[in-house]
């Protein structure tokens, strides 16, 4: 019954899409999405529920290939989950609900054409997360991204344009450099097969040269690194998020931006080791002194709210970098588990801040002030996702930071101490926002907006996909297991034992 | 009659040419049929024409395999290969597109109507010949009907002062370079001619013989030297640096069918031809086509792209974005040298942009107004709200232009880069990288116009809009346009037996 499971979730959002773009009414449209939303998600819990009891082939589970065309290319769309892809799969699974639940209510023009792209988009990440083949990995990032650069342009906020503008050369530049790194691995490895399975098995007996690797390894850092906005080619994230329309910005930064982190956490550093040695340094460096405290203090600076949870989402790229350039499995396992309550609490806080705005008619955390008075629900919310994002424990994001920190240590005592103190921005810039947004008084400017338009507290249909957010924050973060067993197994098998062995939380 | 001349008449098997005699004889009767059918009813010449093209592609798919693939005819005049027959079906599959775009574009023109479909068809068939010439007289005598066909469609808006100036500068250009190439042919036959040099033969105008000749003196200054004079020739087809200089003019200033008649079929034949000479003809003298091509690849990549940054004309904006595929396909055209995989990579590649360009001229011929060389960018404003159909089909084609996966032209930029990275050329490999980045901003932009702009010219007391009026979408330009949309998605996600086929190679 699981064999065609995954590709149904690819194949379940797109053929809403076709349904919707077919013209329907605008009523029937909404009830199509709804289901396009809820089928992969469906499908996400389904797998991580039977995860466990499947029988593993190659640590992946569900695998199932079917041929384009290309097989003499070694280009074979093949569908599986690993213990690291499985995280991610659910989270885009559910981050995705809770993103079309949201764009559904939201009211906004030619409703069908943006439910249409939104379900594109989520194609697309089911498809990311599920490709065994590489070259189908990067495939689905592609086409979850193009919708993102449309709805930016068109049903964007302020300065959409050049928003969208510069989303897409960015963006395209850094798709470009993965690609060609995508391409070099395919080819320097010497199995000339896409397929990650096959490329690893190659590996094993052969491995590139040193040098090659160092300039692989250099192309997808920066490539996935231009993607994943590490500083200091992060400029198009806070801009884009800013203009984005909200579910198009929670799914881009809570999940496609994982496709980057994701990348060099099961593709790069596994099958180039030794480039991922020589740069490993460099990386961390950006990582900490780059997004982790010059992002820090910007994004303390910031007087925008939705450009504040833009800033705060490159700046905790830093600790999933961090993570990263520990190249061990705990760092690898911490940044993983980062990733998924990331995704979970910035979307969460992309929600709530538009929810924020259509009460205040305004970003401008200036211009707010006392609005818990009114909207006390709203107010726990926010302050639900915010101590997440700062990483108490209870909530998701605890764990994947402790993680990463232990695994830091052993790594450098400098850069960890450094990075520890981000925690401490992030609880300055998090908590001042709440606080000026929903306690003190009302300002002026807000009791004129509040005299016009009454604030009302959250309605269901907003409530609903927060609640789904919250639920999953809290889930992970009393039972950080569920997905950190397979994790931890898959981990093993692929990342060199270094160091003493430390036991991913949770076991 | 001698009996070499009965055995040579023997070879002469013209039923391996009857697609092209039959379009050549589609054409005339078009003709025949202007003077005895009444006025009130010509409308349905060019409806016949297009179904009779549509009738000959069935049947050319339909024999795809042909037995006599392999072969030479016409005692080593043609050349039937699986690539040429490849090539058969995209001329006669542009030649489709060409008119059916033509109907739309004439429609709004006081023009005689008639001949405009006779030339596409002689032209195509012509271009169907050259893919398959192993000679150079039957190479040049294809080339030079292909040429001056395009010399009349070109100047065919004849009131329209730009079409003419468009149709002098083609004629100007087109006539240098084919003195050029002619002196190249020359320069090839003269020296490998002289019976003092070991390969030599007395019809080195044939390709084999030359092949012959050029691997037994593999460094010949003379043939050096007719080698790139040939290249300069063909480049000036496919509009490389530094041969583009006419390409701006004449695209603006020719007919928007003639446009994407000269951006997609003309371009076609230049590299299919290109192919054939690199591969099979100056293979042993690969250590001089190899520089001169890489460098012509990253000229016109770099030109183009940077040239297309400042268009506001959509018809030049299209030809430099032209050039730059050019020097895409260039890349790929260096690295089949010592990588098979390159030649089915600039196969696919024409493919999707012959179905991405005639989607984006598609959508230009229904927006131009009575003068076709006046398309602006500003035209395209708010074009998705109102025209919801035409503006998909205009970032379909567009996306797929630029290389935006999933659509059909990624695909193909992918497989040039992975046979180009096989053969190791990383420098053309990172121009191509920039020159990609750099396109988005253009296509882009054009896609913005399109879909994020409202019209806000200023507008004078008493109109509305200044812009000249949209072609409403008749039943044969709709089902044309989804059926190139739709396949550029469909190649996007699933290339199927034509994957397997081009990659098989």
């Amino acid at each position: 019954m699981f064999t065609h499971l995954l590709l149904l979730s690819i194949a379940a959002p797109l053929a809403a899409a076709a349904v919707i773009s077919a013209g329907i009414p605008a009523r029937l449209a909404k009830v199509v999405a709804a289901l396009g939303f809820l089928a992969p998600a469906l499908i996400a819990l389904h797998v991580w529920y039977h995860f466990s009891a499947q029988t593993l082939n190659q640590g992946y589970a569900f695998t199932t290939s079917y041929a384009t065309g290309l097989q003499s290319l070694g280009i074979k769309l093949t569908l599986g989950l690993n213990g690291i892809a499985l995280p991610l799969y659910v989270l885009a699974g559910v981050v995705g609900l809770a993103a079309g639940l949201y764009a559904i209510q939201s009211g906004a023009e030619r409703i069908k054409t943006y439910l249409a792209l939104l379900l594109i988009m989520q194609a697309g990440l089911m498809g990311v997360f599920a490709s065994v083949d590489i070259f189908f990995f990067y495939f689905f990032h592609e086409l979850a991204l193009i919708p993102t650069f449309i709805m930016v342009g068109v049903w964007g906020g302020k300065d959409r344009g050049y928003a969208a503008m510069k989303m897409t050369i960015y963006l395209t530049a850094g798709a470009m450099l993965s690609l060609l790194g995508l391409i070099a691995i395919y080819y320097k490895s010497g199995a000339e097969n896409f397929d990650l399975i096959t490329l690893r098995q190659t590996i094993l007996q052969g491995g590139i040269a040193g040098g090659a690797q160092n300039l692989i390894f250099g192309l997808l850092m920066f490539g996935f690194g231009i993607l994943v906005s590490l500083w200091p080619l992060h400029t198009w994230a806070p801009l884009g998020y800013g203009a984005a329309p909200s579910s198009a910005a929670m799914l881009h930064a809570g999940v496609l931006k994982k496709f980057g982190l994701y990348g060099l956490v099961q593709i790069a550093v596994p099958l180039l080791p030794l480039g991922a040695a020589h740069w490993a340094q460099p990386l961390a460096w950006l990582a900490v002194a780059g997004n982790l405290l010059v992002i820090g203090f910007i994004t303390i600076a910031q007087r925008d709210l939705k450009q504040m949870v833009g800033y705060s989402s490159v700046m905790h790229m830093g600790y999933a970098f961090l993570g990263v350039a520990t190249l061990s499995a705990v760092g690898a396992g911490g940044v993983i588990l980062m990733m998924v309550a990331h995704g979970f609490s910035v979307s969460l806080l992309f929600l709530l801040s538009t929810s924020v705005y259509h009460r205040t008619q305004t970003f401008d955390l200036t211009e707010m002030g006392g609005l818990a008075q009114k909207t006390p629900v709203l107010a726990a919310f926010f302050v639900t996702a915010t101590m997440a994002s700062i990483g108490l424990p209870g909530l998701a994001n605890f764990w994947g930071e402790l993680t990463i920190f232990v695994a830091a240590w052993q790594f450098s005592k400098v850069l960890t101490v450094l990075a520890v103190s981000g925690v401490v921005i992030s609880a300055i810039y998090g908590l001042r926002a709440a606080a000026r947004v929903f306690f003190g008084q009302h300002t002026e400017a807000l009791t004129k907006v509040l005299a016009e338009k009454p604030a009302t507290d959250l309605r269901w249909s907003e409530k609903i996909p927060a609640l789904i957010l919250i639920a999953a924050l809290f889930f992970i973060g009393f039972w950080p297991k569920s997905l950190s067993t397979p994790l931890n197994a898959a981990l093993e098998a692929v990342y060199p034992a270094k160091g003493p062995t430390i036991t991913i939380v949770g076991q | 009659m001698s009996p070499e001349l009965i055995k040579a008449a023997a070879d002469n098997r013209w039923m391996l040419i009857s697609p092209e005699i039959a379009l050549g004889c589609l054409a005339l009767f078009l003709l025949v049929l202007e003077i005895f059918l009444p006025k009130k009813r010509h409308a349905i010449i060019p409806t016949l024409a297009i179904a009779g093209q549509i009738g000959l592609l069935i049947g050319l798919v339909w024999n795809f395999q042909a037995p006599y693939l392999g072969t030479e005819s016409f005692n080593g005049l043609l050349r039937h290969t699986q690539e040429s027959q490849f090539m058969r079906v995209f001329f006669l599959l542009s030649s489709v597109l060409v008119s059916i775009l033509g109907v739309i574009a004439l429609a709004k023109q006081k023009m005689p109507r008639i001949e405009f479909f006779h030339i596409v068809m002689v032209v195509s068939a012509a271009m169907m010949l050259l893919t398959q010439s192993n000679h150079f007289v039957l190479f040049f005598v294809a080339l030079e009907t292909i040429t001056v066909g395009f010399y009349i469609l070109v100047a065919y808006f004849r009131s329209s002062p730009l079409s003419l100036e468009a149709g002098l500068k083609y004629l100007i250009s087109g006539a240098l370079s084919s003195s050029i190439l002619l002196f190249g042919i020359v320069l090839l036959y003269g020296v490998a001619g002289n019976p003092t040099l070991p390969g030599s033969s007395a019809t080195s105008m044939n390709f084999d013989s030359l092949r012959v000749f050029l691997e037994a003196n593999p460094h010949n200054f003379l043939a050096s030297v007719g080698i790139v004079f040939v290249l300069a020739g063909v480049a000036f087809k496919i509009g490389a640096v530094p041969f583009q200089i006419w390409i701006p003019d004449v695209y603006q200033g020719a007919p928007t069918p003639v446009t994407a008649f000269l951006a997609v079929a003309s371009k076609a034949a230049g590299f299919g031809v290109l192919l054939i000479l690199t591969q099979r003809v100056f293979g042993a003298y690969y250590y001089l086509t190899v520089p001169v091509l890489s460098v012509m690849a990253i000229a016109t990549i770099l030109f183009g792209n940077l040239a297309a940054l400042t268009q506001h004309n959509v018809k030049r904006l299209i030809g430099l974005s032209g050039v730059s595929h050019a020097g895409y396909l260039l890349i790929a055209v260096v690295a089949s040298v010592s990588q098979p995989l390159a030649i089915g990579a600039v196969y696919f590649y024409l493919f999707t942009y012959l179905l991405a360009s005639f989607a984006v001229f598609g959508v230009m011929t229904h927006l131009a107004g009575p003068n076709d060389a006046d398309q602006d960018l500003e035209h395209y404003t708010g074009l998705a709200k109102s025209h919801p159909f035409l503006g998909a089909v205009l970032a379909i084609g567009l996306g797929s232009l630029a290389g935006i996966p999933p659509l059909a032209g990624f695909m193909g930029k992918l497989f040039i880069f992975i046979a180009a990275f096989k053969a190791g050329l990383f420098t053309l490999l990172a121009v191509a990288i920039v020159g990609v980045v750099v396109s988005i901003y253009f296509y882009f932009g054009w896609i913005k116009a399109a879909y994020f702009e409202t019209w806000t010219a200023p507008v004078l007391e008493g109109e509305t809009d200044t812009r000249p009026a949209r072609t409403p979408v008749s039943l044969m330009a709709g089902v044309t346009l989804a059926s190139l949309a739709l396949a550029t998605i469909v190649l996007g996600f699933y290339q199927g037996a034509l994957g397997e086929w081009l990659l098989s190679k």
